[in-house]
């Protein structure tokens, strides 16, 4: 339990680290392996700087005599955006005088070239290209800002290295391939688990259908006590493949399983051999997804995957997260039930599920069911109290929206996410009223 | 509240005992907690519940007064105890909570520091995220207050997981003793500016902070201060839409357009307890679900930053 990998503060080989390219502008997923390698624009990067840096740090592409390397920014204290005196004379200027034609900028893009070749680094570039504007200083401070980033992503990109933690992991996934996690938001699966009371030493029933994501959320929050058990209705095991992509330790791993609901029935055992061999197969699907989760997608950023996507003959000693439950476990799940459920399987009938697994749970258990559609939520909870299996029932969805702070100019951002899904939460309560002892 | 260890964990094995916790639920909108003390009892509108009767029964029973009303016994959770603790300053509620807690990236063995405590709602939450080995250290420069959150800590059990202190965080900053030790720093304060550049010290590298005010003037000032040592500054407002559901059955021949949606008949009841319909359907009948009229238009904008890394 001590020593998780996720508390780390510096990175190290074979990690999973999330790259976030320009502030934002592209996302990826990779793995710290010897030979893993970056594409940023057309310059290929080994990833090597990065092993034993603080999570945090910065990098910048430069040109070295063996071609493009990452290089540690050092940043420096304090001042970005403008002073007060830039504020005040900001109001006196407006676009009224800018003509856009090409003929602003008196450098060429054989000038840069050059430049390039004689080593100056991009930085200076940007600064060159500064200079060289003559409509820069026309420019309102807003503008020169937004001149200067855009100039900067293209001659000087930055490489800042992320912990992979749920959220950005979340929403990576969520900007970019919504539908693998069955567009569950981030703020959406924050209330998953807080409606589920996800704690230390719980035992938590999931069915995750969205990749694994509500897994790795859950496994985080256990910290390596309690479990958290993937449930399959079918005889087939859901993907857990995006499971891979959190630094889980050993121990948060070993908490981390399997199990057919079938097992959990009553005199039920037998399914485990196939669930065996359901699971060599899935391992093959998540060697091509393995540190590929690209997840800004154009070509190059595809290419830096499938390297990275070698894996490290070091992290093969791991535990493999998701191994079947054990018969015990199964046998105590049995008598004590799970402390509560999570359900995100967009293609399940929610009803349906409900009735198969709110048996399996101890009484006064909470539960959340996520839904990108109202109407199957309105009829479980419909039929949850007419049943009288359930309280507290409600029905809830979070609504976000991110601002933009800046002087004088403060406003929610114009473009936002509309939707992050249903989600139907209650507590189960003891039906048995001739269990009174 | 927060199991110490796994047999703590609620189970279908798990009876109340003497001196339990319990949230006695009525309505999804009328709980209360209730410490279960043999001899006690409960009174409220539907009679006198004898805590006696509560001993040895599952958590999620319904238990039953002398003239037969009843309620459900629940087991306490952050979320439950949120939605019945005094209140004694504005509170945090599930959704601005369960995103804060997300977005500081607060996992187990975590320390978190807070200020100010008030009513204790968002610590709740906060030593569930950090336990088993994590902790929460959080200031009020009320007394009274860091008094009466010590005692409800004392009651959720959550007391191991968490220190009061009482310090005013915006004159004196946090305790010189936490410098470093910080991996996620939370304020709601009235002038959270004066207390940023502190809980700066107080953070690891590449901790996370995070302010809530509900005045946008004072996200402002925040985070021009914010911008000195920190980076990827984010402002955000959550809010939590609900939904109340309906069943109907659709009658043909009756109303002026020959088709007319019926609430099924109600039963009668000693109390309701959800929003919706008894239902007693035969024919077809549909479950319709619309937003509630009311909800909170406003909380606060929750501002993050992340300390830079030099
Ligand atoms: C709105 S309440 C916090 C509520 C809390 N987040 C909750 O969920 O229950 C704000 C608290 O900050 C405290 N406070 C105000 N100024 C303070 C200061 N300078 N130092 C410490 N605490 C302060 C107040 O006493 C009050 O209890």
């Amino acid at each position: 339990m001590g020593d998780s990998n996720q508390s780390s503060r510096l990175t190290w080989e074979g990690c999973s680290v999330l790259l976030d390219i320009n502030d934002g502008e592209r996302l990826v997923f990779a793995r710290l392996s010897p030979a893993a390698t970056l594409k940023i624009g057309k310059k290929n990067c080994s990833l090597q700087p990065i092993v034993g840096c603080p999570f945090g740090s910065s990098f910048r592409v430069e040109d070295g005599k063996d071609g493009p390397y990452l290089s540690l920014v050092v940043a420096t204290e304090g001042g970005n955006i403008q002073d007060e005196e830039n504020v005040t004379c900001e109001e006196l200027k407006d676009n009224r005088a800018l003509v856009d034609n090409n003929t602003a900028q008196s450098l060429t893009g054989d000038d840069i070239d050059e430049m390039r070749r004689q080593g100056v680094t991009g930085d200076q570039i940007v600064e060159a290209l500064i200079a060289n504007s003559t409509t820069f200083e026309k420019k309102t401070s807003f503008s020169q800002e937004k001149y200067r980033l855009r100039k900067q992503k293209k001659y000087a990109p930055r490489v800042l290295v992320r912990r992979p933690f749920v959220r950005s992991i979340c929403d990576a996934y969520f900007r970019k391939y919504p539908d693998r996690i069955g567009c569950l938001r981030s703020d959406s699966l924050a209330l998953l688990l807080s409606m589920a009371n996800v704690a230390a030493y719980s035992d938590v029933l999931v069915v995750d259908m969205v990749g694994g994501i509500v897994t790795g959320a859950v496994a985080e929050r256990l910290g390596g006590t309690g479990y958290v058990c993937n449930m399959h209705l079918g005889v087939t095991p859901h993907s857990m493949e995006i499971v891979r992509i959190f630094n889980f330790s050993n121990d948060i791993c070993k908490r981390i399983v399997r199990c057919c609901l079938n097992d959990l029935c009553p005199g039920q055992n037998g399914s485990h051999a196939q669930i065996q061999n359901m699971e060599s197969e899935s391992v093959n699907q998540l060697d091509v997804m393995e540190g590929g989760i690209s997840v800004k997608e154009n070509r190059t950023t595809v290419d830096a995957s499938n390297k990275t996507a070698k894996r490290d003959p070091t992290t093969n000693k791991a535990i493999k997260a998701g191994e079947v439950a054990s018969e015990e476990l199964i046998g105590l799940w049995k008598e004590r039930g799970f402390s509560s459920l999570i359900v995100a399987a967009p293609d399940l009938d929610v009803w349906s599920i409900m009735q198969k697994l709110l048996p399996h749970l101890a009484y006064s258990a909470p539960f959340a069911i996520y839904h990108q559609y109202l109407q199957p939520l309105a009829e479980c909870m419909h039929n949850l109290q007419r049943e009288k299996i359930a309280i507290g029932l409600q029905i809830s969805e979070p609504w976000l929206r991110e601002y933009q702070v800046l002087p004088s100019r403060t406003h929610p951002r114009m473009q936002m996410s509309a939707f992050g899904g249903y989600i139907l939460s209650g507590t189960v309560i003891c039906t048995s009223e001739s269990d009174v002892q | 509240m927060i199991p110490a260890d796994p047999s703590g964990r609620l189970s279908l094995l798990r009876r109340i005992q003497e001196g339990d916790l319990v949230i006695v639920y009525e309505r999804h909108d009328h709980m209360k907690a209730v410490k279960v003390i043999n001899g006690s009892v409960l009174q409220n509108r539907f009679g006198v519940f004898k805590h006696s009767d509560w001993i040895g029964k599952k958590f999620g029973s319904k238990v039953f007064s002398h003239k037969k009303g009843f309620v459900y016994l629940l087991a306490p959770t952050p979320e439950l105890w949120t939605l019945v603790l005094s209140h004694r300053t504005q509170i945090l509620y599930i959704a601005d909570i369960s995103f804060l807690v997300m977005y500081l990236e607060i996992v187990p063995g975590c320390v978190v520091l807070e200020s100010g405590t008030g009513s204790g709602s968002l610590t709740t939450s906060l030593a569930r995220a950090v336990a088993p080995m994590g902790h929460v250290h959080t200031f009020d420069f009320h007394e009274q207050r860091a008094a009466s959150a010590r005692e409800d800590f004392e009651k959720t059990g959550v007391n191991k997981l968490v220190t009061v202190g009482v310090r005013d965080i915006q004159g004196e900053g946090f305790p010189d003793e936490l410098i470093g030790q910080a991996d996620a720093v939370f304020l709601d304060l009235p002038q959270p500016w004066l207390a940023i550049p502190s809980a700066g010290k107080m953070l690891k590298a590449d901790g996370i902070l995070c302010s809530f005010s509900p005045c946008i003037e004072q996200v402002q000032r925040s985070c021009e201060t914010l911008e000195l040592k920190f980076t990827d500054i984010r402002t955000f407002e959550i809010l939590l839409r609900t939904y109340e559901i309906k069943e109907v059955r659709a009658e043909v021949g009756e109303g002026d357009d020959g088709f007319s949606l019926r609430s099924p008949p109600r039963k009668k009841r000693q109390h309701s307890t959800e929003k919706g319909s008894a239902v007693e359907a035969s024919g077809a009948t549909t479950v319709m679900a619309k937003p509630c009229s009311e909800t909170r238009g406003h909380t606060g904008y929750l501002t993050f930053a992340r300390l830079k890394c030099l």
